[in-house]
């Protein structure tokens, strides 16, 4: 559309603007007002006379006091810290050699496979959680963390496999049979050459499979009850709320506190997501 | 080894070690994608034809009986109506405004790379937690939008919207945070899209006086359809199936009013232990799902050809 200034510049340029403008505000709006709601004085919340968009009484602490050190919030993030690294550990052995394998070694068979494991990624929780939370209950796993970090590799494999077969197929081939020339063998090449030269790939892989066991709200709301061993995910909207009472304060201070740290780093490697969900409709 | 060696000159290799390693290597994975996606998949048909309950080992068969009961149950035909409702009405307002905001982006300007990552929040941030965020906005009492509508003189101080207790309000208000939660996706998806058409197609439309809205609507959205195809496919699966923001935001009320398939069977099957009846719920997704499927292999299909 660059072209596009050369007429009407400064009217097209306001549309531009205001089109920009209108969507940060829709979008992002939600998230400022957890940061003023985190850190707004409790009678300054519930008063209705108040002008909501300032600060009627000083600033305060006291709502993110309150969420470190009379709830299990804290407990609640390490629970997703651990989860999140068991599962990134399985998501790395299974989808590392099935993607090489995929990019490589199977032939034809390798884009047939490829397609059908990402059909998988296609099946919802909503649909599995029913029959599984009967598996997990008769494996004894019921209330447990290590529940989670069993099932969430079943859907951080196929986008991993999905993802990291692109990058090994960018490694190229002459590169390997030239090694494999050299006396390594095709499985030499792979631990030595192929997966030294991906770590910007399984570092995507690495960051992508950690915001999705943080986004995962379904399995964690199935599987887990007690408060002790919830998500943050799910710990966050169920127990920051006592009977009908909302800590409004809290539960803001606890939306920013998750969100921010993923999105930030979820955003420098987010063209390479992206290319794994253009399905190939982009070159 | 000479595998390797002969598979950059010959295109079709014979069944060799190649194979047998490339099986090995892959099996691992294949096997617990089975385990725990296959055999649900499995086990959830097989639910909604049983009488399977949580706290019972055993089952026994009962044919149609759950589809009998749950195509009766008014709750069921008020979920099914809403996940269409749901999927269509957010999916029109996310390509639209998609399509919009990914033609501002596509052009550079100052500040764009904190735009993007503003914009990018609602889609990052655990949806759960965003959810909680639309809840203290759209708060019976106080909702930050409903004293902006009252200071404006829109609605009246001593009758505000009930954005989550009226039935309708409740519906709009669903629909307009899922799609404000997958705007941002199908944005950047439609960006990565919009980045492969070469710039001076359009540009040479515009010099030869084909205008903004003309180029817009014969030159750049037309090419933009195969990027638009898979937005909406992801789209799709990711409203129909989800019940996220139904679950925090009204639990289905008021009254079934915002119920959808995927929170009915969490309803049902999950809080309700009746494990057969909620598994035939959910197995209503999969027709659409499988339809789905079918037209995200056509796409694939057709980028392998071009």
């Amino acid at each position: 559309m660059a072209a596009s200034y050369h007429r009407l510049p400064a009217l097209r340029a306001m549309a531009h603007g205001l089109v920009i403008g209108i969507f940060t505000i829709l979008l992002g709006f939600p998230f400022f007002w957890m940061l003023i709601t985190s850190f707004k004085q409790t009678g300054d919340l519930y008063n209705l006379e108040n002008n909501p968009f300032i600060f009627n009484d000083k600033p305060t602490l006291e709502h993110i006091r309150l969420l470190l050190f009379d709830t299990r919030f804290v407990r609640w993030l390490l629970n997703t810290l651990v989860v999140g690294v068991f599962v990134v550990a399985i998501t790395l052995a299974l989808a590392l050699p099935a993607a090489y394998a995929l990019a490589r070694l199977t032939g034809r068979w390798g884009q047939r496979l490829g397609i059908g494991i990402f059909l998988t990624y296609l099946v919802p929780p909503t649909l599995l959680f029913i029959p599984l939370s009967r598996v997990i209950s008769l494996l004894g796993l019921q209330d447990s963390i290590w529940a989670l970090v069993l099932v969430y590799p079943s859907f951080t494999v196929p986008f991993s496999t999905w993802l990291l077969m692109g990058f090994f197929k960018s490694i190229p081939k002459e590169l390997e049979d030239a090694a494999m020339v050299d006396g390594l063998t095709r499985f030499g090449v792979f631990v030595k050459l192929v997966v030294p030269m991906s770590l910007s790939g399984i570092l995507t892989v690495v960051i992508f499979t950690f915001t999705l066991v943080t986004q995962e709200f379904v399995y964690a709301l199935t599987f887990i009850s007690p408060e002790a061993h919830q998500m943050l995910g799910v710990g966050v909207p169920t127990f920051l709320v006592r009977g009908d009472v909302y800590y409004w304060g809290s539960l803001m201070g606890a939306c920013l506190i998750a969100s921010l740290p993923i999105a930030l780093l979820y955003n420098l490697f987010l063209d390479r997501f992206i290319s794994g969900f253009t399905v190939g409709a982009v070159k | 080894m000479a595998v390797g060696a002969r598979a950059g000159a010959a295109p079709r290799r014979g069944p060799d070690r190649g194979y047998l390693l490339g099986a090995a290597m892959f099996a691992p994975a294949a096997l617990y994608i089975f385990l725990l996606i296959g055999l649900p998949f499995a086990l959830a048909f097989m639910y909604s034809f049983s009488d399977a309950r949580v706290g019972s080992e055993g089952m026994s068969f009962v044919g149609l009986d759950n589809f009998a009961s749950i195509l009766e149950s008014p709750s069921f035909r008020k979920a099914l109506g809403n996940s269409f409702i749901f999927t269509i009405a957010s999916q029109a307002i996310v390509l639209v405004g998609a399509t919009i905001l990914a033609l501002a982006l596509n052009k550079p300007f100052r500040g764009r790379r904190v735009v993007r990552l503003v914009i990018l929040l609602p889609w990052v941030a655990p949806i759960s937690l965003g959810a909680i965020g639309w809840k203290w906005l759209l708060d019976s009492l106080y909702s930050v939008i409903n004293w902006v509508l009252i200071h404006m003189h829109l609605v009246k101080q001593f009758d505000p919207p009930m954005w989550l207790g009226d039935p309708k309000l409740a519906m709009l208000s669903v629909i307009l945070v899922h799609s404000w939660r997958l705007l941002p996706f199908s944005t950047v998806i439609l960006l990565a899209g919009l980045t492969a058409i070469p710039k001076d197609i359009p540009e040479a439309a515009e010099v030869d006086g084909a205008g903004f809205w003309r180029t817009l609507f014969e030159i750049t959205l037309p090419m933009m359809r195969p990027i638009l195809n898979v937005a909406l496919l992801f789209g799709i699966i990711f409203t129909f199936t989800d019940m996220t923001v139904v679950y925090v935001l009204t639990a289905g009320g008021p009254y079934d009013s915002t119920q959808v398939l995927p929170s009915l069977a969490f309803f049902t099957g999950i809080l309700g232990g009746d494990l057969a009846s909620g598994a035939a719920v959910s197995v209503f997704m999969v027709p659409l799902l499988a339809i789905v499927a079918y037209a995200m292999l056509r796409v694939a299909a057709r980028a392998e050809v071009v």
